[in-house]
């Protein structure tokens, strides 16, 4: 494998080069939200308060973690469904978030948003929640701690791998795997 | 008549958290293998490596002791149990959702269930579980697990064929199903088919049916070389590994199949994630 180094928060020229298919490895900061933590958010933007974090070139993981056992920062911690988060994507590109971890699909709409505001969406990799725990340095509540694993998370990670799914010029990797037909 | 056998709800519950702990942390025998397997079998270097960490994930959570997944599903629980058997000491409902509950605490397990789906507040105990209770002969209680995350859950699928349908168009169907659910289910899959029954039954089937046992062989001649018929399509698809694009959509096809009506051919989906876990023993 051939593995781009990212870090997270992302420079403006981070995302240009990278293509649908691409390898990447971030490190850096990842802000983690899943359903309820975005209905939350949208809430805020509608009634013009500050989000928990400062959007502005952020990468948001979409996440929902397993409790930490004693000693250990997280624990699993692998990428949910991203298409549950699609009517909130066009609200988080206008905030400033500039890459999306999950896995799975975007509608039209989602990949739409994205592209038109030069946002990257990856997919790490779905399952994979005890190798990924082992990618993150540390673990803090930012955010709507009484959700639970749905709270809002900032996460400091190393070597933490994802692929390129929806890059900035329309590329679809979901869409090349099912045309090229293995 | 034959005396009744007792056996107290307690054991049952207390079978339930060792179950669950069995299965959140290690998958079947047989799993880590296959998807070693399909590895040698993808060109790609993202569907190789793809696959390596699957099998990386089941090494790390055995040894860690972290759940394979972040979430650790729903608890759907199958009880068989023996006409012959007198539940003693309680409520089985009871016992067995203590059972669920004390697991998920003790291990660290993410709690998933909201008490109402509308309102959607976490119960905070992974509770109720999902109780599947039968009557069967005998004078024993066999107990399963089946752990199962939201992700694949939703990607779930009944269509109510028409009687006269063909096997081809049953499997072009599954195909389109399993190509329209592509990355989000995260094959490979274990791919439950329900067939037959009443649509309540054949979904219900769909979900036994991954249960069957990894590397077994329908005992129905038709219906094994049905599963591999299945199985060489839907790896002809192109989804691969996570979606990214290969031949391992699915690892596994297991067919539970059902009476029906005359006019009824139910056939219902359950698209297990790589992430197979269950367990289950005899009382």
């Amino acid at each position: 494998m051939n593995w781009i180094h990212l870090s997270a928060p992302l420079d403006d020229e981070a995302l240009g080069p990278l293509r649908a298919g691409d390898a990447v490895l971030f490190a850096g900061v990842l802000y983690v939200a899943r359903d309820r933590a975005h209905e939350r958010m949208r809430r805020m933007l509608e009634n013009g308060e500050a989000l928990p974090f400062d959007p502005r070139g952020q990468v948001v993981y979409f996440m929902g973690p397993s409790p930490a056992p004693p000693g250990r920062v997280i624990g699993s911690a692998g990428p949910t469904t991203a298409g549950r988060m699609d009517p909130f994507a066009g609200m988080m590109c206008r905030a400033g978030v500039r890459g999306f971890i999950g896995k799975g699909k975007r509608s039209v709409e989602a990949r739409a948003a994205m592209r038109e505001h030069g946002a990257v969406y990856f997919s790490s990799f779905g399952g994979a929640g005890a190798y990924l725990s082992r990618r993150v340095v540390s673990s803090e509540v930012l955010a709507f701690e009484e959700l639970g694993p749905e709270a809002v998370y900032r996460l400091e990670v190393a070597e933490f791998p994802a692929i390129v799914i929806n890059d900035i010029y329309g590329g679809d990797l979901y869409e090349d795997a099912l045309s090229k037909r293995r | 008549m034959a005396p009744k056998r007792a056996v107290s709800v307690e054991l049952i519950g207390r079978s339930v958290d060792r179950l669950v702990d069995r299965a959140s942390f290690e998958m079947p025998a047989g799993v880590e293998e296959l998807y070693a397997s399909m590895r040698d079998g993808e060109r790609s270097d993202t569907a190789r490596h793809a696959l390596g960490v699957l099998v990386e994930n089941a090494a790390i959570a055995r040894a860690d002791r972290l759940p394979l997944c972040q979430d650790c599903g729903v608890a759907i629980v199958f009880c068989d149990i023996g006409q012959d058997v007198s539940l003693e000491g309680g409520s089985l409902r009871d016992a067995v959702d203590g059972g669920v509950r004390g697991a998920y605490e003790r291990l660290h397990l993410r709690k998933s269930v909201v008490g109402d789906p509308l309102v959607r507040n976490n119960t905070g105990t992974n509770t109720p579980c999902f109780l599947h209770a039968e009557i069967v002969p005998g004078d024993r209680v066999g107990i399963t697990v089946y752990l199962k995350g939201g992700g694949s859950e939703n990607m779930s699928f009944l269509k109510m064929f028409r009687p006269t349908a063909s096997v081809e168009e049953i499997i072009d169907h599954i195909a389109s199903c399993v190509i329209e659910a592509g990355p989000n289910p995260c094959p490979p899959l274990f791919l439950g088919v329900g067939i037959g029954g009443t649509a309540d039954v054949a979904l219900v089937n769909a979900k036994r049916a991954v249960l069957r046992g990894v590397g077994s062989r329908h005992a129905d001649p038709v219906y094994a070389d049905l599963e591999r018929r299945i199985l060489e399509r839907l790896n002809d698809t192109g989804v691969g590994p996570l979606g990214f694009g290969g031949a391992s959509t699915a690892a596994a096809v297991y067919i539970r199949e059902a009476p029906t009506h005359i006019a009824t051919l139910p056939v219902a989906l359950n698209l297990n994630c790589h992430s197979l876990r269950y367990a289950g023993e005899v009382l």
